[in-house]
Parts: structure tokens; C-alpha cells; sequence
């Protein structure tokens, strides 16, 4: 029986795509003018452990791109015994942008149906026992979790990026919570036509 | 090295061969514990999940001599001690066990470190070399500067902390503990966990048993129990990152 799970480590240079990378330095600019060093330190530091893989260039790439759709402006400041480096500033357009996204209520979407509808047609079908799906599953999760944890762990008292990792432990406990339910359901039914 | 230590070398600190827990009889039988076969190894941190009921407050009951099983056998470090007499069962749980429990179990009217210094006077300690643990103790779990505080005046995090560092008084082959956390918020929690890991680290063996996720996840072994018998064991490994940026919403 003992099954050894664990996690695969991620190539560290793959990198990853933050969604929303667009909105969130152009709020980091709302209040000063900024350079694209600055801004990919304060991202960092928001993500803690998670930070890690954060694409070298997504940041200026990123900037560029913001540049090109007018929402912010650059100018070019020599430094001393160093090549010049760009100073991005937010625009009126980007302003507005900005307040739009800050009054945007949209959630990333929990996926309970996507599964719930597996374990119904599994069992209809008679394809898999739904209660080896959900074990399944639940072991992928607890990976997750355990992943989670130690790195909550490892986050000094007051650490922004703890909070971050609470927010995935606080998920996966409830998703856990959930196939536990699940777990009951289709034991219960077991041998019922 | 004490005797304690010695005794761990040998084999599994914690075994357990076909236990069963009966309550009731005749048609209101309820088989509490039904045939559980359990090991430990010295320096392993082993989480019990289950539903409430499943039977895993009986198991720990019955491993810490709380309580005596309906059949089957414990041993703790090579030792049989599901027959022991009453007192003999009384001073295994006073030397080579640790109890945390979810309500914390202090002493109302003795202060923080009044109460980690008593299992080490009922051992026999002289007062003054109690005092000096249970002040080592409480360093250990962060509350040097509550000491003189009554339980009253301590959060729920606090509390806890208090009851893991009287647990390890005596310094105990195992350290069982009951729901450590169900009665914490989220921050206490993290807390308590925080402790327990680097007891983890220290290489204490832990036995916890708990339905909160969250704790079993940072355990090296996880069984699920379901109506009083072991239906799944994990092995949990720790190390990388992994999947956390996708948990987090990071996409790849």
C-alpha cells in the first residue's frame, strides 16, 4: 500500500505567466514613476518563495507592450558609470485602465463541476469506481498542500507572501473538505443500481 | 544518553498488533477500533486523518494507556504495556509519553511555567532543576516572556504552546497529540504548526491525530481512517515547490 507522492520539480527556467502582470505594474506606477528593476523586485517580494520562477523578461516585455498601447510613457535617465536604464511613467489612459481593473469583482473559478461530472459519468458508465477517482485526487492535493504548507512555514511572522500561501492552503483544505464529502457519497451508493 | 533514549534503538518506538475497541454490547456493539495494525519509527512525525468518529481519539487513547483495548496489543520501544498494572501504566505515561490535547488541559491556577515544570516534579525532579527545564522549555516554544502569565491571560495559540512544551518535560520516547489545533484560528495554527515541525526537525517521534488537513500535510506519513480502520496510508514528501506556482494561480 504506502504510496510515495511527491512533487515534481519545475524546470526554473521555464517561467511562468501572471495573468494580471499588465494591471499590476501599472498600479505600481500609480504613485511614482518607476524603473523596470524596481518593479520586478516589488513583485518578487509579493511572491516570496513563489517568486522563483518568475520569468526574467516578462517584466520588460511586459513594459514594452504598455509602452506600445499608450498607457505608459518612458524617458531615458543616464546613470553615471552605467548604460542608461528606461523610467516608466503611467498615463491618463492607463489610469483609467487601472481604476477599471481596481473595480473589477471577477474571482478565478473554483472547479467543482468539472470533477462532480467526472465521478457521475465514471460511475454511469461504470468506466472507474468514483471513489478511486476521488482518492486519486485527494492524494494529488494533499501533494498540493504539503507543498503549501512548508513553504507557509518557511515565511518569517508577517511575511506579505505568507499571506499568499495561506490563501492556497486555506483553498485546498476546502477542496479536500469537499472530497471527503464526495468520498461519502459514492461509498454510500456502492452496490446501488 | 537516558533510558528512554536507549530503549528507542530497538525497532519502532510505537507498534500495535490487531487492536480492537469494543463499547456496548449485544445489539448497541460499536466496534470503536476494529484490527489495527500500526508501527512508528523512532524520529517519524505520523498523521491519523479521519472523519470525527472513525475511531481515531479511541487509538490514541488506547497507545497512550488511557485506555486498555478490547483485544490486540501495544508495544511501546520493544515494550508490551497493553497488561501493565494501573500503576505501572500511570509512570509510562508520566516518563516516555507526551500529551497535547485540543483543549489544552493546563492547570487553571498555575502559571505557564508552574504547569511545564509539574510532570518533571511528579517525576521526581528536584524543584530547582524543574524549574530550570521548564524555563529551557518555554524558551523553546517561543514564551520565555509569558511565564509568569495564568493560562487565563494567554491566547488559544499561547495555550497550546504551553501544553507541547509541558509534553516534553520528560523528555518522551512519543508525543501524541489530539486535534492540536482544533480549537486555534488560522494564525494560532500556524503557530502551533511552526512548533510541531521543528520538533519534527529536532527528530522527535510525533503521533497526531486530526481531521484538519493542514496539519497531516506537514506529517511524513499520513493514514486515513474510516469506521475504525486504516483505509489509506501516504507517504508525504517535502522538498520542492513544485505545482504551488498553478495552486496559486501563477500559470504556467
Amino acid at each position: 500500500m504506502p504510496d510515495a507522492i511527491g512533487v515534481s520539480m519545475r524546470e526554473p527556467s521555464h517561467g511562468y505567466q501572471l495573468r494580471v502582470v499588465q494591471e499590476v505594474l501599472l498600479a505600481l506606477l500609480a504613485k511614482e514613476a518607476s524603473h523596470g528593476y524596481q518593479l520586478r523586485a516589488r513583485l518578487q517580494l509579493a511572491l516570496g518563495p513563489l517568486a522563483d520562477a518568475l520569468n526574467q523578461g516578462q517584466v520588460y516585455v511586459t513594459l514594452n507592450r504598455l509602452e506600445k498601447a499608450d498607457l505608459v510613457t518612458s524617458e531615458r535617465v543616464g546613470q553615471a558609470d552605467r548604460p542608461d536604464r528606461k523610467v516608466y511613467e503611467l498615463t491618463a489612459a492607463g489610469k483609467e485602465r487601472l481604476e477599471e481593473w481596481l473595480e473589477d469583482t471577477s474571482w478565478p473559478k473554483p472547479a467543482p463541476a468539472e470533477f462532480h461530472l467526472k465521478l457521475v459519468a465514471a460511475a454511469a458508465a461504470e468506466l472507474a469506481d468514483p471513489v478511486r477517482l476521488v482518492d486519486a485526487q485527494r492524494h494529488a492535493l494533499l501533494a498540493g498542500l504539503a507543498a503549501a504548507q512548508r513553504a507557509a512555514l518557511g515565511e518569517p511572522d508577517g511575511s506579505v507572501a505568507g499571506l499568499l500561501l495561506e490563501g492556497v492552503v486555506l483553498r485546498l483544505q476546502a477542496d479536500l473538505r469537499w472530497l471527503e464529502a464526495c468520498a461519502r457519497y459514492w461509498n454510500a451508493t456502492k452496490g446501488r443500481p | 544518553m537516558n533510558a528512554n533514549e536507549s530503549l528507542s534503538r530497538v525497532g519502532p518506538v510505537l507498534r500495535t498488533r490487531g487492536l480492537k475497541k469494543e463499547y456496548g454490547r449485544g445489539a448497541g456493539l460499536v466496534h470503536a477500533l476494529d484490527g489495527v495494525e500500526l508501527e512508528v519509527a523512532s524520529g517519524e512525525t505520523l498523521a491519523v486523518m479521519g472523519p470525527s468518529g472513525c475511531g481515531k481519539s479511541t487509538l490514541l487513547h488506547l497507545l497512550g494507556g488511557l485506555e486498555r483495548p478490547s483485544a490486540g496489543e501495544v508495544w511501546l520501544a520493544g515494550r508490551r504495556v497493553d497488561q501493565l498494572s494501573e500503576k505501572a501504566l500511570a509512570r509510562l505515561r508520566r516518563h516516555s509519553i507526551g500529551f497535547v490535547f485540543q483543549a489544552f488541559h493546563l492547570m487553571d491556577e498555575l502559571t505557564a511555567v508552574e504547569n511545564v515544570e509539574l510532570p518533571a516534579l511528579l517525576a521526581g525532579s528536584s524543584p530547582r532543576a524543574a524549574r530550570r527545564r521548564a524555563a529551557e522549555l518555554l524558551e523553546r516554544v517561543g514564551l520565555t516572556d509569558r511565564a509568569e502569565h495564568l493560562p487565563s491571560a494567554l491566547s488559544g495559540g499561547e495555550r497550546q504552546r504551553v501544553a507541547v512544551a509541558r509534553a516534553l518535560s520528560n523528555e518522551p520516547l512519543i508525543v501524541l497529540a489530539d486535534e492540536p489545533t482544533g480549537n486555534l484560528d488560522s494564525a494560532s495554527t500556524l503557530d502551533v504548526l511552526r512548533l510541531l515541525d521543528s520538533l519534527r526537525s529536532s527528530g522527535q517521534t510525533l503521533l497526531i491525530v486530526t481531521h484538519d488537513s493542514r496539519i497531516a500535510a506537514t506529517a511524513d506519513r499520513l493514514i486515513s481512517m474510516r469506521d475504525g480502520a486504516f483505509v489509506e496510508e501516504t507517504r508525504l514528501t517535502h522538498g520542492t515547490t513544485g505545482r504551488l506556482n498553478e495552486l496559486a494561480g501563477l500559470e504556467s
